[in-house]
């Protein structure tokens, strides 16, 4: 399958090794990539924040970018989940009936990573190896926007050698919010605190989840405190193998 | 007073149009007037952020609300998780609030005939001002000086009490925590447990230093701490003459009102007194009995986690021989039909108060409910008090003092927990933002120039709009590698990321982007 990857410009610009190890993993599985190079940001930011006419430049923008890919994945709960659940409702709110068709359109063709491997691709074992102890966070996008349930722990229970440990009150948020973290920060830190709490209390090793953003926050967190526990996305742990380990 | 000032919701809607919202019935009203600043309780005096922080270091506080909001989640998780059309009865409530909003007149006006028909007085009231005034005269013609009072959030909201005393009338709240709350000479924090920032100890060092007869060997249990208060309110219910109520909703379509309530306090002031006065909200009436079946389903299971709430109190007009001789009925906009104009923000007026949002809300369970300054506070209360008051910052120039409102929309992380709890499914997280949306309007008109923030998100669109521009802004931000040389993380940032690198490393930005990595290595590929 030709699959078209919107690698989010918080992993473009930061974690780029999100995006190569879903690139990895797409192609040991036998699928063709291809990066629409116009991309650039799907606009969260800027609708979250109070400033819907400056996304509804960025919304145009992506909806020209990605309009003629079959499917399209992102390696992020919280962008496919504003792709699939802003994106319509911003053009229609500006009046733009023609836009919020085209981007109903895309929407439905977008998916987060682990929805697009067990619900398109129809794989639970993807063939990964990973020898550590891991807790996954479900980021509150994948969980209460996208409705991910458990695939990305059907995944992640598939991956061998690897010991995966319940995280306490997994479902609450982690304090991110985008610039919620930033204006109100001690609620945000206050928030973060407990989930770390939960985190180093299971033993694991690593922290993962499938939003680069959520975990930018945790592992900030965890690496301020000198905490033992470190934090890896989703899809680095399914591009794992035993002859090239991550 | 005449009904036709109010702010039909049929007419004088130029967002939406009358076509949309059913015809109108009524009068020449327009769209009602935002609450006003300087009365009641919808205001917050302080920006969130600057409340969140105190309140966060109060860790005995932190402790309260984590335990009392664990237990209601666990309640309210294990009631639901018993019905298995639990999500056909929230869709339910959710239509038949949505088709009762679209002609609210046409109920209204049907509850006034009705609760008229049936003996009672029905009073409109445009504000809280107008609302303390009119139960202010009810209770003077009375000749009494006291009233009792049942747990109302509408009389809070007005700050009914406040308006009484004023007047030369003590108001007695029944509620035991309500009780709480007036002998601590404090402010509620919760819409349903309004003292649930204080534990079992601080209430029993509270009952004993407040209540002249109640024995010093007190224990800091429940059942003696409600037996205290109950021992204490006897003697003020069985004087009482006047006593005041919200009502949790009403029915139009034989002017009923109802109460629903654990304690039967309630229904002591509901059947004791000879006059009645009830405080409620437009949005609170239902058209038929029919949909009291899906709301009293819904609304105990979502507040205390029980299947069914001990007392429901169900009251119509006045009968002869049994209960009070003399109905009022006050009917309250202040900002309700301000809220109703917009055809999207209105949902918050579905609410049903049943505090659900705020007991599985991160932010609320961190920061309790005086954070929020207006007695709606969490989840919920973040929309609806700026809806109700509008946007506008600062001093309101009446002698008021501030409003902080606006800030209230920016406090949650929009993780949605809210509207998977809701009974009535009102989507909070895309109010919030759409309130974030009219926040940064109001600010920009108020201030002509753009904030820093206004600026940067407009740069920040412009460069993303482009990927050329786009690419160019990562290669100069990789200049901040130099700064995370030797940890690969940031630990200070310039302000305002400062606020991030407080608690929080920064990554630092990788040798490669993405894109180059992409170009690099599928030099064939689109
Ligand atoms: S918004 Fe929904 S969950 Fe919150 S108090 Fe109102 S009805 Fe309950």
């Amino acid at each position: 399958m030709r699959i078209a990857l919107f690698v989010t410009c918080l992993v473009d610009a930061l974690y780029p090794r999100v995006g190569q190890a879903t690139v990895t993993l797409l192609e040991r599985l036998g699928h063709e990539v291809v990066f629409p190079a116009g991309q650039t940001c799907c606009g969260q930011m800027h609708v979250n924040s109070g400033y819907p006419r400056e996304a509804l430049t960025l919304v145009r923008h992506h909806v020209d970018v990605f309009e003629d890919a079959e499917v399209i994945v992102a390696p992020s709960g919280s962008c496919a989940g504003s792709v699939r659940h802003q994106h319509a409702a911003l053009a229609r709110d500006a009046g733009d009936d023609a836009l919020a068709v085209r981007a109903d359109a895309v929407a439905a063709r977008t998916v987060e990573l682990s929805e697009l491997l067990v619900d398109v691709l129809g794989v639970e074992d993807v063939g990964a190896y990973y020898p550590h102890r891991v807790t996954y966070h479900p980021t509150c996008h994948s969980l209460r926007v996208l409705r991910v349930g458990d695939r990305p722990l059907r995944l992640l229970r598939r991956v061998a050698g690897m010991t995966l440990l319940e995280l306490p009150e997994a479902a609450t948020c982690c304090g991110f919010g985008g610039t919620f973290a930033v204006k109100n920060a001690a609620t945000s830190t206050a928030m973060l605190a407990d989930k770390m709490r939960h985190i180093v209390g299971t033993g694991a090793e690593v922290a993962t989840a499938g939003d680069a953003s959520c975990l930018m926050h945790i592992g900030g967190g965890l690496s301020r405190l000198g905490a033992p526990t470190r934090t890896v996305h989703l899809a680095e742990i399914l591009a794992s193998t035993a002859a090239a380990p991550s | 007073m005449s009904r036709a000032f109010l702010g039909i919701p049929a007419i004088g809607v130029p967002a939406a149009g009358p076509a949309a919202l059913g015809a109108p019935t009524v009068g020449v009203p327009t769209v009602g007037a935002a609450a006003p600043p300087g009365v009641g309780h919808l205001h917050a005096s302080r920006p969130f952020p600057a409340a969140a922080r105190d309140a966060l270091a109060d860790p005995q506080l932190r402790r309260n609300l984590g335990h009392a909001t664990g237990v209601i989640r666990a309640k309210r998780a294990a009631a639901v998780a018993e019905l298995d059309d639990w999500e056909q009865l929230r869709l339910a409530g959710e239509a038949i609030k949505r088709s009762t909003m679209a002609s609210l007149d046409t109920h209204l006006v049907r509850l006034e005939a009705e609760v008229t028909a049936r003996g009672g007085t029905v009073h409109w009231a445009r504000d809280a001002r107008e609302a303390n005034a009119i139960v202010t005269g009810l209770v003077r013609s009375t000749g009494a000086d006291e009233v009792v009072k049942v747990k109302s959030m509408a009389t809070q909201e007005i700050g009914l009490n406040e308006a009484l005393a004023a007047a030369g009338i003590t108001a007695v709240e029944t509620d035991l925590a309500e009780l709480i709350i007036q002998l601590g000479e404090d402010r509620p924090s919760h819409i349903l447990v309004p003292a649930i920032h204080r534990n079992r100890g601080e209430i029993r060092d509270l009952f004993l230093r407040t209540m002249p007869d109640v024995d010093p060997q007190l224990a800091a249990e429940p059942r003696q701490l409600a037996m205290a208060a109950r021992a204490h309110l006897r003697r003020t219910f069985l004087r009482a003459r006047v006593a005041v109520s919200g009502a949790n909703l009403a029915i139009a379509e034989t002017g009923t009102l109802a109460v629903v309530e654990s304690e039967g306090n309630g229904r002591m002031c509901l059947t004791l007194p000879d006059t009645l006065i009830t405080v409620m909200g437009i949005e609170k009436v239902l058209p038929s009995w029919s949909d009291l079946e899906v709301f009293l389903q819904l609304l105990p299971r979502s507040s205390t986690g029980e299947r069914m709430n001990p007392y429901t109190s169900l009251w119509t007009g006045v009968t002869p021989g049994d209960g009070p001789r003399a109905f009022h009925l006050v009917l309250l906009d202040n900002g309700r039909t301000a809220a109703l104009a917009d055809r999207v923000g209105r949902d918050a007026l579905h609410c049903i108060r049943c505090s659900a949002c705020l007991n599985v809300c991160p932010v609320y369970e961190r920061t309790g409910g005086h954070a929020y300054g207006s007695i709606y506070p969490g989840p919920i209360g973040a929309v609806l008090s700026p809806q109700l008051t509008g946007l506008h910052r600062g001093s309101d120039g009446g002698g008021g003092g501030a409003t902080f409102n606006a800030s209230l929309p920016f406090a949650s992380s929009l993780c949605g927990a809210c509207f998977d709890a809701c009974p009535v499914r009102i989507d909070i997280p895309s109010l919030l933002v759409r309130l974030r949306a009219a926040a940064v309007d109001a600010a920009r008109d108020a201030q002509r120039l753009p904030t820093p923030e206004a600026l940067s998100m407009a740069a920040a669109a412009h460069v993303m709009s482009s990927p050329a521009r786009f690419a160019a802004a990562e290669s100069a931000s990789r200049l901040a590698r130099l700064a995370g040389r030797r940890t690969g993380r940031l630990s200070a940032l310039p302000w305002p990321l400062s606020a991030w690198t407080a608690t929080r490393d920064a990554p630092r930005p990788p040798a490669e982007t993405f894109r180059q990595w992409w170009s690099r290595t599928h030099p064939d590929r689109p």
